[in-house]
C-alpha cells in the first residue's frame, strides 16, 4: 500500500514537473531543443516509474508505530524552528537547545541534555568560530 | 615514463608542511568517522566539504584534505565491524563475519592490525592501477563526443542500481527526482528560468551540498531517532583488545588471500555499478571458496577471511576513483561525494582534466599514495584511540553531528532558507530510505544533471535537431548496449544477488554472536 501511494504521490509530482516545465518562458536566446525539451523527459520517467509503483508495489516497508513517528517529526519540526532561530537569537543559544533537544530524545536525562547542549555548542563555536573562523549565525548579543 | 614524471611533480605539490598537515588531519578525521556506525565515507566526506571550502583552502589542499578522508573512512569502517559487530559502513559488512569472531576468541588487536595491513595493500595496488589504468581510459574518452557524453552519463544511471539493486524502477525514479532537482534555476543555455516560479532563493539552483548534507546526514539522524531512542550506549559490549602489534606470521599467511581480494575488489570497483560493497563480498566468497571449502574456519574467526574483504573493499574503493577521475562519471555513492568535491572547486573530471590541470590529478594521487602510508602509520598503534570514540553513545553524538552539518551548511550559503531546505532533504531523504529508495542515484542526478543536458543538447544543435545522433556511432551503440544490460541484468538476477548477500551475513552475524 505504501509503493501505491508513494507511486499516487510520484504521479502527481510527475504531472506538476511537466506542467511546470511547459509554462517556461523562452529568453531571446534560442537553440534547437530549448529549454523544456530535457526535463519533459525527466517528468516522463517520474510518471512511468510512479504508475509501475501503482501497479507492482513492493513488500509493505516498516513504518515505525505512530508514537515513533510523531518523534521524527518533531525532531524535523525543531529543526525547522533552529534554523529559523539562528539569525534571531544567534548561534550559541540556539545549538544550546537544538542539541539538547536531540541528545533528551535520543535517550538522556533532561538536565544532562541540556549540560550536553551547552558543552557541544561552545565547543563548535570555539573550534570552528574563534579557531577556524567560520562565520557563524550572529543573534542579537553578537554569539 | 611520463606517467612517473607527472606522479614525481604531483608528489612535490602534496609533499608542502601544509598538505601533510591536512592529510594527516583528514586521515585521522576520516577513520573516526569510518569507525562510528552509520556514518560511513560518504556521510564524512560531505558533512566535511562545506567546512574545509568555508576555511578558505586552496583547490589542491582541499582536495588532499578530502580524499585524505575518503580513504580514511575507509580504513576506519572495520573498527566497528570487528570490535561490535557493526559495520561502520556498508562495505565492512563481510568483516563482521571473521573479524568479530576473532575478536570473540580474544584475537581483537591481531584482527585489527592484520585488517589495517589488508587495507593497505588493497588501497595501495588499488591506487597503483589507477595511475596506470586512468590514463588508458582517458585516451578512449577523447574519442567521445557530445552524444557520446549523453549515452554515458545514462550508463552511469542505469548501472547506478548495481547487480544487487531488487527494483530498478526505484533506482530510475530516484535518478529521475535528482535529474529534475538538478533543473532548477536559470537554464544555462539559453538563460530562462526554469521552476523558480519567482522564487528568489531558487535563481541560481538548489546548491548540490544542500542536498547531499540533508540526504546522507540528516537523514541518517532520523534514522537513529527511530532505530536508537532510549537505547543504552552501544558500546558495553566492546571486547578487550589484547595484543595490537601484528603478528607477522600470521600476516604472511593472508598474503595470498590480500592478493586475491585486491584484484577482486579493483576489479569490481573499476566496473560501473560495483562498487566497494559487491567488492568485499566478491572477495570473501571467493576466499572462501579457495581455502575453506567445506566451511570449517571461515565465520568463526578465521584471519583470512578478514584480510581477503578488506583488501577487497580498499582496493574497490581505489578502482572507483578511475571512471570517475577519467570519465567523470562516478560509480557509487562515495566516489559521486568526491564529485561533488570537484564540482564545488570548479574542476570538472574527465578527459580534459588530465591534459589542462595535470598539476590537480597527479597531486591528488600522490596523495593517495601519501594518505595509505599515513594510515598505515595510524591505524597500528593508534587503533585503541579510535575504539575510544566507540564508547561515546550514540545519543551524544549523532546531534552533535547534526549541528555539525548544519555549521557547515550555514557557514557556506549563510541564509536560513537553505538550512530549512537541508532539513527538507533530510526528512524526505528517511521517508525514501523507508520505501527502499536509493538516495544514490537523486545525488548523481543533481551532480550530473545540467552537464547531461548541455551534452545532449549540444549534440543536437551539431546534429541540427536530428534524434538519430545519439546513436550515431559504433561507440555510442556499445554504450547503450552496456547501458540496457546494466539496467535490465538486476531485474532477473538482483534479487538472488540480494538474498545471496543478506544469507552470508546473517548466517555470519547468528554464528558469530
Amino acid at each position: 500500500m505504501s509503493d501505491r501511494i508513494f507511486g499516487g504521490f510520484g504521479l502527481a509530482l510527475a504531472i506538476f514537473y511537466i506542467w511546470a516545465a511547459s509554462i517556461i518562458k523562452d529568453s531571446f536566446m534560442v537553440d534547437v531543443v530549448g529549454p523544456r525539451a530535457f526535463p519533459y523527459i525527466v517528468g516522463t520517467i517520474l510518471g512511468l516509474t510512479s504508475i509501475y509503483f501503482i501497479i507492482r508495489p513492493d513488500d509493505e516497508p516498516e513504518w515505525p508505530i505512530f508514537r515513533d513517528f510523531a518523534e521524527i517529526l518533531f525532531a524535523a519540526a525543531v529543526m525547522f524552528v533552529y534554523a529559523w532561530a539562528l539569525p534571531e537569537v544567534g548561534f550559541v543559544i540556539s545549538t544550546i537547545f537544538a542539541t539538547a533537544y536531540l541528545t533528551w530524545r535520543l535517550g538522556t536525562a533532561p538536565l544532562w541534555s541540556l549540560v550536553i547542549g551547552l558543552a557541544t555548542s561552545v565547543g563548535i563555536y570555539v573550534t570552528f568560530h574563534l579557531l577556524l573562523g567560520l562565520s557563524l549565525a550572529k543573534g542579537p548579543l553578537g554569539f | 615514463m611520463e606517467t612517473l614524471s607527472l606522479l614525481a611533480d604531483g608528489f612535490s605539490v602534496a609533499l608542502t608542511a601544509q598538505n601533510l598537515f591536512l592529510a594527516v588531519l583528514g586521515c585521522f578525521l576520516g577513520t573516526l568517522m569510518g569507525a562510528l556506525p552509520g556514518l560511513g565515507p560518504a556521510n564524512g566526506v560531505a558533512i566535511l566539504i562545506p567546512i574545509a571550502f568555508s576555511l578558505g583552502l586552496g583547490p589542491t589542499p582541499s582536495l588532499i584534505l578530502l580524499t585524505s578522508v575518503y580513504y580514511g573512512a575507509m580504513y576506519g569502517g572495520r573498527i566497528s565491524s570487528i570490535l561490535l559487530n557493526i559495520p561502520g559502513d556498508e562495505p565492512a559488512m563481510m568483516t563482521c563475519l571473521d573479524g568479530h569472531p576473532m575478536a570473540l576468541n580474544g584475537h581483537a588487536g591481531e584482527a585489527l592490525s592484520l585488517s589495517g595491513v589488508a587495507s593497505f595493500v588493497g588501497a595501495f595496488v588499488a591506487t597503483c592501477g589507477l595511475v596506470v589504468l586512468a590514463p588508458q581510459l582517458v585516451k578512449i574518452a577523447l574519442l567521445f563526443g557530445p552524444a557520446e557524453y549523453f549515452v554515458l552519463f545514462t550508463v552511469a544511471f542505469a548501472t547506478l542500481g548495481g547487480i544487487s539493486s531488487t527494483n530498478q524502477a526505484k533506482s530510475a525514479f530516484a535518478a529521475a527526482l535528482g535529474l529534475g532537482v538538478a533543473m532548477i534555476g536559470s537554464d544555462s543555455q539559453t538563460g530562462s528560468q526554469r521552476f523558480t516560479f519567482d522564487h528568489i532563493h531558487l535563481y541560481d539552483g538548489i546548491d548540490f551540498l544542500i542536498a547531499i548534507v540533508g540526504l546522507f546526514a540528516v537523514s541518517e539522524v532520523f534514522i537513529f531517532l527511530e532505530r536508537h531512542r532510549g537505547q543504552s550506549p552501544n558500546a558495553t559490549n566492546a571486547t578487550k583488545i589484547g595484543r595490537i602489534l601484528p603478528d607477522f606470521g600470521m600476516i604472511k599467511r593472508c598474503l595470498p588471500s590480500m592478493a586475491r581480494g585486491t584484484g577482486l575488489g579493483f576489479f569490481a570497483g573499476v566496473l560501473p555499478g560495483a562498487g566497494a560493497s559487491l567488492g568485499s563480498f566478491l572477495a570473501y566468497s571467493l576466499e572462501k571458496q579457495t581455502v575453506d571449502h567445506d566451511g570449517k574456519t571461515f565465520g568463526k574467526g578465521d584471519p583470512r577471511g578478514v584480510a581477503a574483504p578488506e583488501a577487497g573493499n580498499n582496493a574497490a574503493s581505489g578502482g572507483a576513483l578511475v571512471p570517475m577521475l577519467a570519465l567523470g562519471v562516478p560509480g557509487s555513492g562515495t566516489t559521486a561525494v568526491l564529485l561533488a568535491v570537484l564540482l564545488q572547486l570548479n574542476i570538472t573530471p574527465g578527459p580534459l582534466l588530465f591534459q589542462k590541470n595535470p598539476d590537480v590529478v597527479w597531486g591528488l594521487i600522490a596523495a593517495l599514495f601519501i594518505a595509505n602510508f599515513i594510515l598505515l602509520a595510524m591505524n597500528i598503534p593508534l587503533v585503541g584511540l579510535f575504539t575510544r570514540v566507540l564508547m561515546v553513545p550514540t545519543r551524544i553524538l549523532m546531534p552533535v553531528v547534526a549541528m555539525i552539518s548544519f555549521v557547515g551548511i550555514y557557514s557556506i550559503t549563510g541564509s536560513t532558507f537553505d538550512v530549512m531546505m537541508m532539513v527538507g532533504f533530510g526528512f524526505a531523504g528517511w521517508v525514501l530510505r523507508k520505501l527502499d529508495v536509493p538516495l544514490v542515484p537523486i545525488i548523481l542526478g543533481i551532480l550530473l544533471g545540467n552537464q547531461m543536458e548541455v551534452n545532449l543538447r549540444r549534440a543536437m544543435t551539431i546534429s541540427d535537431g536530428d534524434w538519430s545522433v545519439l546513436v550515431g556511432s559504433p561507440l555510442a551503440i556499445i554504450l547503450w548496449l552496456v547501458a540496457i544490460t546494466g539496467f535490465v541484468l538486476p531485474m532477473f538476477m538482483g534479487k538472488r544477488m540480494k538474498a545471496k548477500m543478506e544469507k552470508s551475513r546473517t548466517e555470519g552475524v547468528s554464528e558469530g554472536g
